[in-house]
């Protein structure tokens, strides 16, 4: 089982079919899930640790938007974490302000530069394309199966 | 140290026979230790990763290609993201809930035809009942009827 990096980062879609063709899909909904129950940090907007900045520098300058370090603090668990990744284009809920869009560019960006398998697609429009979709994140999900079985 | 209570949302897909009141009432014949919440797009599951996980697993075999499984960071009903606290409008995160809904009677039909492609085009024309098929079906049967 790999762990796939997938983005947009919350997404349904991709998040059920990466679990649906067996492997575990790094979502931002888990690094959420862990900065609201973890005991001793506050409730936002007040939980931010002295290890975030530390995590935002990483990929970007200080004088970089701090919302583009923040976004990047929360992302860098999964970053780090990828074994492969799934890039989905033309998301139009990842439309934001200008940290959004940044951001968005510089885990694109990141991710590219990483030497890991990846899979870059458009959001389907229609029945068709919908099942290609599909089958094209089955068959490299499927790839990464049988990558894993071959020794090295 | 970290909660071991995980959150999961079930979303239907528009074009699943299934509703989410049926959703809910399975969740609770299965009597697992999950907390289960209705909503319009489906349940939001939550208790601990064994609980939900065995209730999602048999959830899903009601509609295996029209259930859909998302991880969620918020409890259900957390006043940092509960409308009804932070005096209404769309919870964060529905916009994106919202959109994505919109073609996963799509994605469906990509799961369940994703193997046989030929099969699909016919499945498309033959899915729904043509009104004009439905009136001949009446007909037919008022004649039968009549004549019985």
């Amino acid at each position: 089982m790999a762990k796939i990096l997938i983005f947009p980062s919350n997404s349904l879609i991709l998040s059920d079919l990466v679990a649906r063709f067996g492997h575990e899909p790094l979502t931002l909904m888990r690094v959420i899930r862990r900065k609201i129950t973890e005991v001793g940090i506050d409730s936002p907007p007040i939980n931010v640790t002295p290890e975030d900045p530390k995590r935002g520098l990483k990929y970007a300058a200080v004088d970089v938007p701090s919302g583009v370090r923040g976004r990047m603090a929360l992302l860098d668990p999964l970053i780090e974490e990828a074994e492969a990744a799934i890039i989905v284009h033309e998301a139009d809920y990842s439309f934001g302000c200008m940290g959004c869009a940044r951001t968005n560019e510089l885990v694109k960006y990141i991710v590219r530069n990483k030497d890991i398998p990846r899979l870059e697609l458009a959001y389907p429009t229609n029945d068709d394309e919908a099942r290609e979709f599909v089958q094209k994140i089955r068959d490299f999900c499927e790839s990464l199966t049988h990558k894993a079985e071959v020794p090295a | 140290m970290v909660s071991d209570e995980i959150t999961k949302m079930v979303v239907l897909a528009d074009s699943s026979p299934i509703l989410p009141s049926e959703l809910a009432l399975r969740a609770y014949e299965l009597s697992t230790d999950a907390v289960v919440k209705e909503t319009c797009f489906g349940l939001i599951v939550t208790g601990s990763e064994k609980a939900v996980n065995e209730t999602i697993e048999e959830l899903r075999k009601l509609d295996p290609s029209g259930i859909f499984v998302k991880d969620r960071g918020f409890p259900p009903g957390d006043s940092r993201r509960c409308r009804a606290v932070r005096g209404g409008g769309a919870r964060p995160g529905f916009h994106q809930l919202e959109k994505e809904s919109a073609i996963l009677p799509s994605i469906s039909y990509g799961l369940e035809t994703i193997d046989d492609p030929v099969d699909a085009k016919e499945r498309k024309t033959r899915d729904k009942l043509k009104i004009d098929r439905l009136i001949e079906i009446i007909e037919e049967q008022s004649k039968e009827d009549v004549n019985g």
